[in-house]
């Protein structure tokens, strides 16, 4: 066993440097304007929604091929998701919802590759996702319904004792969302990662253990992939939920 | 200092617990999910949507007592 | 290992994903980002995937209806087929019946004249065989005359012809 290696407190587990923004030129702070692997990595996905939605579907055939048939899933996907869910009305924010479903699914999937950074895995970049849906919302649902947007956390259908403890209940929960929100999907990035980046680990244990260490690895990168596409359908899906209740906060 | 870390990653390890209990939950959500859908299985398409809401609400409280496990683990 | 947590008190935290020294950058990237992919989705690929699938609903929706005229026309087409063929058939039955009452009055003419003919040819053997019968009758008459006459005469007889004549004649029809 890696008996040596231990003498500094266990296995040489890192799991969590995967995350780390660096500088891509150069050495000194990271100001907001300097050039990082976020940088990189955003552009990268940028690069490849361009690539998908804009040259795949160039030709706009009828008959389409294999980019432009994927481009199309994609809409159709997140366009009646929309209409679904928030109905008619909801459709003008529909760029919008797709702007953010886009940008998570690329990001998730190309957090995957190896050696590669996942924007989507930081709080930071998730709470200003989260907090562009709940300031949104909030600024809708005021503008279409006024005051009677705060009949939203009033529960009309419950017993009127019970309403005001109700309220607040409403209130707290209307206001946890942003953070549920972004926490979710940076966690669940997070979590993956760093678990694959564990059972990469077991693999220097020995030459029994690495083989078992390397399916898992193979097993949670799997999951990995499904988890991705799930948290950014579900990112999608609650941001439409949300804009329901902007658009007709009635309960 | 040294027994503050300590307790820390004890108190990892105890977060760590809801980790398990989220899964209980969606575990839940899941087979109730199933069994309603083998039960009906025309109306269970168009509840899709309702399973994942309810799998990802119930996996966010997961998700936060992994990241209270990892804040103790790394931040304190 | 040992030396990663000292890094990490000296950065403030552990947790990349905490160092607050790096949200402007990312959130301002990130801004960035989502502006750019926006105005290319809402200016360029959102409308441009729109209307391709818009327009192929059209393009289905003129084939369905183009290939129920198509199928209308072939009904058609069908039907009056069916309709030639049953003209086609009953031209033909007419054709036939008017060929058969042809041959029948054509037949028809012919025997009646085979039969006119039979008929004289019949008239004519009757009237030949008449006349036979008669030639015969007359020589008879004449024989039984001069046999009688021979006769009287080997009795010794006198007789004149008139009075043989008579009586043969008698005779003959009785």
């Amino acid at each position: 066993m890696a008996g040596e290696a231990t003498e500094g407190g266990g296995l040489e587990f890192h799991p969590l440097d995967q995350f780390e923004v660096h500088r891509l030129f150069g050495e000194g702070p990271i100001d907001w304007y300097t050039i990082t692997n976020v940088t990189m990595w955003m552009a990268i996905a940028v690069v490849c929604i361009v690539l998908m939605l804009v040259i795949g579907t160039r030709k706009r055939a009828v008959v389409p091929n294999r980019m432009q048939s994927i481009a199309e899933t994609l809409y159709g996907f997140v366009y009646t998701m929309v209409e679904d869910v928030t109905g008619k009305d909801g459709i003008k924010f529909f760029p919008y919802i797709f702007t953010l479903f886009i940008f998570i699914l690329i990001s998730n999937l190309l957090g995957l590759l190896p050696m590669s950074f996942t924007t989507t895995s930081h709080i930071a970049v998730t709470a200003v996702l989260a907090f562009a849906v709940f300031f949104t919302v909030t600024i809708i649902g005021f503008v279409k319904n006024g005051a009677a947007f705060l009949g939203l956390f009033w529960v009309s259908s419950a017993p009127l004792a019970l309403r005001p403890i109700l309220a607040v209940i409403e209130v707290i929960s209307y206001f946890v969302r942003p953070v549920s929100h972004s926490i979710r999907l940076a966690g669940n990035l997070m979590a993956g990662h760093a678990v694959l980046k564990v059972f990469a680990g077991f693999a220097q244990v020995g030459l029994l253990v690495a083989p078992i260490a390397i399916l898992g690895v193979v097993a949670i990168y799997a999951l990995e992939v499904l988890v991705s596409a799930i948290q950014a359908y579900v990112f999608t899906i609650l941001t439409c939920v949300y804009l329901k209740d902007a658009l007709h906060p009635s309960h | 200092m040294a027994i503050l870390g300590e307790l820390a990653h004890i108190g990892a390890g105890l977060a760590a617990i809801g980790s398990g209990a989220a899964a209980i939950g969606v575990g839940h959500v899941a087979g109730n999910f199933l069994a309603g859908a083998l039960r009906n299985p025309s109306a269970a398409a168009g509840q899709t949507a309702t399973l994942f809401i309810g799998i990802a609400f119930a996996e966010a409280l997961g998700i936060f007592s992994f990241l209270v496990a990892l804040l103790l683990m790394f931040a304190v | 290992m040992a030396d990663t947590p000292a890094g990490a008190e000296a950065g403030g935290a552990g947790m990349p994903q905490l160092d607050f020294s790096t949200f402007p950058n990312q959130i301002f990237w990130l801004v960035v980002t989502l502006l750019v992919i926006y105005f290319i989705l809402s200016r360029v690929a959102l409308p441009r995937i729109g209307a391709v699938l818009a327009e192929r609903q059209g393009t289905i929706t003129n084939d369905i209806a183009a290939a129920e005229e198509l199928k209308q026309r072939a009904l058609e087409a069908e039907a009056a087929y069916d309709q030639a063929l049953l003209d086609a058939r009953s031209e033909a039955g007419k054709i036939v019946a008017d060929a058969k009452a042809d041959i029948q009055s054509d037949l028809d003419v012919q025997m009646q004249k085979a039969d006119a003919e039979i008929a004289a040819q019949t008239a004519e053997s009757e009237k030949a065989i008449g006349e036979i019968n008669a030639g015969a009758a007359d020589a008879v008459k004449a024989v039984a005359k001069d046999t009688a006459k021979e006769i009287i005469a080997a009795f010794g007889g006198k007789a004149d012809a008139k009075t043989v004549t008579a009586a043969v004649t008698a005779r003959m029809k009785g």
